[in-house]
């Protein structure tokens, strides 16, 4: 198999999507550009998803010119966590959080501990545009920080599990979870060595992962097995991918979403861009699922109602 | 649906720039390649009299529009001599006058000429000549000698032909010994011929002209007879020694009729010598004079006529397209992943002044002494826009360093890096350090070497000599290039490096099915 028109024919039999295809049909076609603050703004995101009725982290403050950050000290005075993350930063670049306090000193959640000089310089880069896209000046949200769910304490290394689903015209039409590893210092991007899990949307349970290129079954550190997990709230999960298409107006939008101990699952963001990693996750392409969709938007078959969309996709899309 | 109106977008936008450049090339002649080169003569025609008391006067008879030829430059070498040029019915001339003058003189005129397409020229009939009246026994032997003629011809050339053969004839007829008394030379021959075509009322006149061969110090004129072929309207060649007819090649006309070549106060004093020498030109600057001696207009709407250094200017920067459209090709087909969208072009822009490995040392020990300040900085806890300000102020200061350093160690690639974009580096610095320290250093070190290699096959591609010329020259082809992009706009296959990302899939998906 290094013949890459064989690899290429392969790969067009299982419906993988390229990044070429993803843009040219989907991300141009279905996701209008003027909606795209909604989602690149976190700020906007959080709003709309409360009047959206999804659960969000609760916000703290926010902070947008330079003299704020010094202000900002004293308006968090009482809360031992929370998350500090620029409103335009992508990938999870620029996130401080912050898990506890000594003396004047933030403890962040790998266990180091930042003065508050320090902070404030952090503060300072996000404000400058430093994690934005483009570079240009951002603003800068101090929000809940998320105690997650002690269901992945098993497959997880240090830090944040978060669960991934595709939203197609409304339907969720894949999902995956990602697992920090040692690898991938407590980060959930797949490129820096998360783990990503393929879930089977009607059942909810995990397939098979993937980590870096190669297939696992179980996760490298903890060696606990990844197959056969059934993910909670799976159902409120599911209807959260399908109301991310009425929140955000985009028909091809990526939604990630935390499960918290207390709160249930809470959306972090959405993504106008989402990468096409959750298919090697799956072991399935994307594109037979969004053709079946667009079969129905061809014949004006396309739900309004979000219960019967994740009906249509619990139905429709196994991933085997 | 939209995909028709881009597909015929993209083919017309090919046809006129293929249209424009096949035109440009095969029509106005503009060359290909750059080092084409096209067979130009420089002709210098060498006058020199002795000076009589008093004002002097010269008249040089000049070529007008020779057939076959441009002339692409003129020019008078005359000390202390006014000048002026005349053209009417009989050609052009150039006068020469002095007021007073004593000695030998010598006046020169120099021309360039450039071997155009050949055609043939109609020409006005010219008033039928009256047949002149002689004595015996020349009257009786001119009626015979033409009468001979007649019979062995059929139009007014092959009449003139046959004529000048027998009046060349090693063994003449009684007529032609007769009438050719006193006849040596061929212009006397092609007089002579002239004379008793009148006869005939056939219009034939002498024409004088350079047989163009390699270099030649003493060439001399020479002559040709000229016969007017009424029913195709053109004076017919007839060649003076074998009545062969047709134009000569290589024949360039200097003055015709039977008025003398060089005309000093009204007498034939002085002498004239003609001296040509072949040489090869650039075919761009040849097609570019000729245009420019054919019709201004096509020049001076295009970048040759441009001030030489907007034209240095633009010979770079019609460039950009094609480094652009090679980063479109490794981003959008393989998918390489570099800083940023366009800065590998612009490095590649850099590397025009430095050289391929020169250049990229040079970037390489820029940016790793940048970095190492860029990291110290960071410690400082600077804001952004100082920080950045203050690592382009250390880049400009390191530059500054390499290129005195390496001035003294007598290397001279050091002194062109100031020209190297200040802020391309900046940004890059920039760039990196936030990658290396979000991403980890593999990442950084992998997209700058990503960068860095496709700035250099895009340097190559750009400093290819035939496309430099072929774009600068043919500045259509971008539209062709415009037409591509536009197709590749909407290729949405998968890229060369997703075959290899996704390839685990793929054998997955063989096992499957079994094969």
């Amino acid at each position: 198999m290094l013949n890459p028109f064989a690899i290429a024919k392969r790969l067009r039999q299982i419906g993988l999507v390229g990044i070429g295809q993803r843009n040219a049909e989907f991300v141009l076609r279905y996701n209008q550009r003027k909606y795209y603050p909604r989602v690149d703004d976190k700020l906007i995101t959080k709003a709309l998803a409360i009047e959206a009725g999804l659960p969000v982290p609760e916000l703290y403050a926010v902070v947008r010119e330079e003299h704020e950050i010094g202000e900002l000290h004293g308006r968090i005075r009482d809360r031992e966590q929370f998350v500090v993350k620029p409103a335009h930063g992508s990938g999870g670049d620029g996130i401080l959080v912050v898990t506890g306090r000594r003396g004047e000193k933030y403890r962040r959640s790998n266990g180091a501990l930042m003065g508050r000089e320090e902070f404030e310089h952090h503060l300072s880069n996000m404000l400058s545009g430093l994690f934005s896209l483009g570079g240009q000046p951002d603003h800068i949200l101090v929000e809940y920080c998320v105690q997650f769910d002690p269901v992945f304490d098993n497959v997880s290394y240090k830090g944040v599990p978060d669960i991934r689903i595709i939203s197609f015209l409304g339907y969720p039409v894949m999902a995956m979870i990602r697992l920090p590893t040692r690898m991938s210092d407590g980060k959930a991007n797949l490129h820096q060595g998360a783990i990503g899990v393929g879930i089977d949307i009607p059942t909810g349970t995990t397939r098979r992962g993937v980590w870096g290129t190669e297939p696992v079954k179980e996760h490298p550190d903890t060696e606990h097995s990844i197959v056969g997990l059934s993910i909670p709230h799976w159902d409120e999960l599911l209807l959260i991918g399908a109301k991310a298409y009425e929140l955000s107006k985009l028909g091809y939008v990526g939604v990630d979403v935390v499960l918290d101990k207390v709160h249930g699952p809470m959306v972090l963001e959405l993504n106008a861009r989402p990468g096409l990693a959750i298919q090697i996750a799956n072991g399935n392409g994307l594109l037979h699922r969004l053709r079946k969709i667009q079969a129905l938007e061809a014949e004006g078959r396309l739900s309004s109602d979000p219960a019967e969309r994740v009906a249509f996709s619990k139905a429709n899309f196994p991933t085997r | 649906m939209k995909k028709t109106q881009l597909y015929v977008l993209a083919f017309l936008l090919a046809t006129i720039g293929l249209g424009a450049t096949w035109y440009k090339w095969q029509v106005l002649k503009f060359p290909m390649l750059p080092v084409e080169e096209t067979e130009v003569w420089e002709i210098q025609a060498r006058v020199e009299f002795e000076a009589r008391r008093g004002p002097n006067r010269a008249t040089l008879r000049l070529p007008d529009n020779p057939p076959g030829f441009t002339i692409l430059d003129e020019r008078f070498v005359a000390r202390n001599y006014g000048m002026t040029i005349e053209r009417d019915r009989d050609g052009r001339r150039v006068i020469w006058a002095i007021r007073r003058a004593s000695g030998p003189q010598a006046l020169y005129y120099r021309s360039t000429i450039y071997r155009d397409q050949f055609s043939e020229q109609r020409a006005r009939p010219p008033e039928p000549p009256t047949p002149g009246s002689w004595e015996e026994p020349f009257a009786t032997a001119r009626i015979t000698l033409l009468e001979d003629v007649r019979e062995k011809s059929v139009d007014s050339a092959s009449f003139a032909g046959e004529l000048m053969r027998r009046l060349n004839a090693a063994q003449p007829t009684e007529e032609v010994r007769l009438l050719g008394e006193g006849v040596r030379t061929i212009d006397d021959r092609v007089r002579l011929a002239v004379s008793l075509l009148g006869d005939r009322q056939i219009s034939a006149r002498p024409v004088y002209g350079l047989l163009l061969a390699g270099n030649d110090a003493n060439a001399s004129l020479v002559p040709y007879l000229q016969v007017f072929d009424t029913s195709e309207l053109v004076w017919r060649m007839v060649d003076p020694v074998n009545g062969r007819i047709g134009w000569p090649d290589n024949f360039l006309v200097w003055s015709i009729g039977p008025q003398p070549v060089l005309d000093v106060d009204g007498e034939r004093r002085g002498r004239v010598s003609f001296s040509m020498q072949r040489s090869l030109a650039d075919a761009l600057e040849t097609a570019k004079a000729r245009l420019e001696a054919r019709d201004r207009n096509l020049i001076a709407y295009s970048l040759l006529d441009l001030p030489l250094q907007a034209q240095e200017v633009y010979k770079i920067l019609l460039l950009v397209p094609i480094g652009a459209f090679i980063m479109l090709i490794l981003r959008n087909l393989v998918g390489i992943k570099t800083f940023g969208t366009f800065m590998p072009v612009l490095i590649a822009l850099a590397f025009n002044w430095t050289g391929l490995l020169p250049g990229v040392a040079l970037f390489f020990v820029v940016i790793t002494m940048g970095l190492l300040v860029r990291f110290y900085m960071e410690r400082l806890k600077l804001l952004l826009v100082p920080r950045l300000t203050a690592v382009l102020i250390v880049v400009v200061i390191l530059m500054a360093l390499v290129s005195v350093v390496s001035n003294r160690l007598g290397i001279e690639v050091g002194l062109s890096v100031a020209l190297f974009p200040m802020i391309i580096m900046t940004m890059v610095i920039e760039r990196v350090s936030v990658a290396w320290e979000e991403r980890g250093p593999g990442f950084a070190i992998s997209q700058a070497l990503g960068s860095i290699a496709i700035a250099a096959l895009a340097y190559l591609a750009m400093g290819q000599k035939h496309l430099q010329h072929a774009i600068f020259v043919f500045p259509e082809l971008l539209l062709v290039l415009l037409a591509l992009t536009l197709l590749l706009g909407r290729y949405s296959g998968y890229r060369l490096t997703e075959l290899f990302r996704f390839r685990a899939l793929a054998r997955e998906a063989a096992a499957k099915t079994g094969a």
